[in-house]
């Protein structure tokens, strides 16, 4: 019964979140929406007893990326007023015909059994999610999951190659005490 | 035990849980006035109740009938917003410190920590990145420019430091095998070679990494940018009063006061402590003990406050990416090799 409760509070918070990031006309405010929506999804994986992905989850989504857009966004700067008009032809009817193309796929699923989950996390270990989760990647699956590590630190090279060099050579950099 | 009485107990420990943190704020305001008075050949707050211990107290008297001003550009819904967020996270945190050996009544036994999570190390983690929000909102939605300097600031400071602070708790994981707080303190019990107490503090450079970003983390001198008074006025509360600044003094004290008890937790063996005596005294001891090494902390935090220079903003960042990061990710390799050798003996033997 306590499950159900928290469940739709949070549901109906992760939409609230989802519909203030869409319709904000301050960037911080859509910031804080997608916020909430995060932090919501988070206590869906408590519900679920997933205990150490809704940590992550926190740390990552809520704590860090998160907080990096609300530094971007106040040091790019929250007064300046965002350009809203609309240069693609079409976007509107487009994004209505995917978003319902979307809701279709999602009923379609939610009515196949293999959404529900898999029999084996019927009964977790409450005490096992760490170990459960490891053992999943770094036995099962470490081949794919060394393979995220090379693509996301391939990723994390572009951009730094990205913001050095431009198509004249290295830039300088500027090391915060006006030296370059 | 029943739902019921899960719900009963649980409600009991949170409350008794606030009350303590609400205490303790308030002895360690006058404590740390006086510690810091001392050390500037001062007195200190010294009226009000013997030694000036009631001081505090009829600071957060004042504060609470002082009229709690909004400043005309400010964004009101989030402005309110960040004080509250700011206690939160800091009552959050110390939901899973266990501040005492596990009370065995009739026959039920009861921890003294308010739950214990399995992964109570990321809870923290979480949680304290939540803290952040508190103090950039609270800047942003000011609707002023010392704030937003400050929150800008702390939102910087506090990433760099997280992170640090994090890979210092890596090697402490790995060598008590669990991330739950309770764990962590049965793992530091017993002793090295009969007279050593086997705490983590034997892993020096996690424990040394982790109290400087603790200092950070906590926004406490030297690292104290975020209000730092001769530059940008009072920081991120600059337009706060009344009220609404209490929360933020009550946050910070909380926070100041949790993050010595985690160092206790992790690195000075927690409740561990040489126990004797009656039943009574066996239960006693052990939280004797915490605060004994978690004031002890405190006083370490204080001290620095009395001595140390504010450092600079490019010299903070400087060593939070280039010096502490690495440094504790090369501790962090060094300790694996440690754990290789003990579980599989040497390579070549």
């Amino acid at each position: 019964m306590a499950e159900v409760v928290v469940f739709v509070v949070f549901a109906f918070a992760a939409l609230a979140g989802a519909f203030v990031m869409l319709l904000a006309r301050n960037p911080v405010y859509s910031a804080i929406g997608l916020l909430t929506t995060m932090f919501s999804i988070a206590v869906f994986y408590v519900l679920l007893d997933a205990h150490f992905v809704a940590a992550i989850q926190v740390i990552i989504y809520t704590g860090a990326v998160m907080t990096l857009f609300m530094f971007v966004i106040m040091m790019i700067g929250v007064d300046r007023d965002e350009d809203t008009s609309e240069r693609i032809p079409y976007q509107r009817p487009i994004g209505i015909v995917l978003a319902v193309g979307f809701a279709a796929v999602i009923v379609a699923a939610g009515s196949g059994a293999w959404v529900t989950g898999s029999a084996s996390f019927a009964t977790p270990d409450l005490n096992g999610t760490i170990e459960a989760v490891a053992d999943e990647l770094f036995g099962t699956w470490t081949i794919p999951f060394l393979g995220t590590v090379f693509l996301l630190t391939i990723a994390a090279l572009g951009t730094i190659a990205l913001a050095r060099y431009g198509p004249t050579g290295p830039r300088p950099i500027d090391d915060g005490e006006g030296r370059t | 035990m029943s739902g019921l009485e899960l719900l009963i107990v649980a409600g009991i420990k949170v409350i008794a849980a606030f009350a303590f943190l609400v205490l303790t704020v308030l002895v360690l305001v006058w404590v740390e006035r006086r510690v810091v008075a001392f050390m500037q050949n001062r007195y200190g707050p010294n009226r009000a109740g013997p030694g000036g211990i009631l001081q505090t107290l009829a600071d957060g008297l004042k504060l609470f009938f002082k009229e709690s001003m909004t400043p005309r550009k400010a964004q009101f819904l989030l402005y309110i917003a960040a004080p509250v967020l700011a206690v939160v996270t800091a009552l959050l945190v110390f939901l899973v410190i266990p501040i005492g050996a596990p009370v065995t009544i009739g026959d039920t036994t009861y921890t003294l920590q308010v739950t214990d999570l399995n992964v109570g190390v990321l809870y923290i983690l979480a949680i304290s990145s939540l803290g952040v929000y508190a103090v950039a909102l609270a800047g942003w939605s000011s609707g002023s420019k010392y704030p937003l300097l400050g929150s800008v600031r702390s939102a910087a400071q506090m990433i760099s430091y997280e992170a640090a602070l994090g890979l210092a708790l890596v090697p402490v994981i790995m060598f008590s095998r669990t991330t739950s707080l309770a764990g962590i303190v049965e793992a530091q019990s017993g002793t090295f070679g009969g007279f050593l107490p086997a705490w983590n503090i034997v892993l020096l450079p996690s424990f040394v990494i982790f109290l400087i970003a603790g200092f950070a983390e906590t926004n406490r001198a030297p690292f104290d940018l975020v209000e730092a008074e001769q530059e940008i006025v009072g920081g991120y509360h600059t337009e706060y009063s009344g009220m609404r600044f209490a929360f933020f003094f009550l946050a910070e004290y909380i926070n100041l006061f949790n993050m010595a008890a985690l160092t206790a937790t992790f690195f000075l063996g927690g409740w561990n402590g040489p126990v004797f005596g009656p039943t009574w005294l066996q239960y006693l001891l052990p939280v004797v003990w915490f605060l004994i090494k978690s004031w002890a902390v405190v006083f370490l935090f204080i001290w620095a406050r009395g001595t140390l220079p504010r450092i600079r903003y490019d010299q903070l960042m400087a060593f939070g990416w280039k010096r502490l990061i690495p440094v504790s990710l090369v501790w962090i390799m060094l300790a694996m090799v440690a754990i290789g050798v003990r579980r599989f003996g040497l390579p070549w033997a």
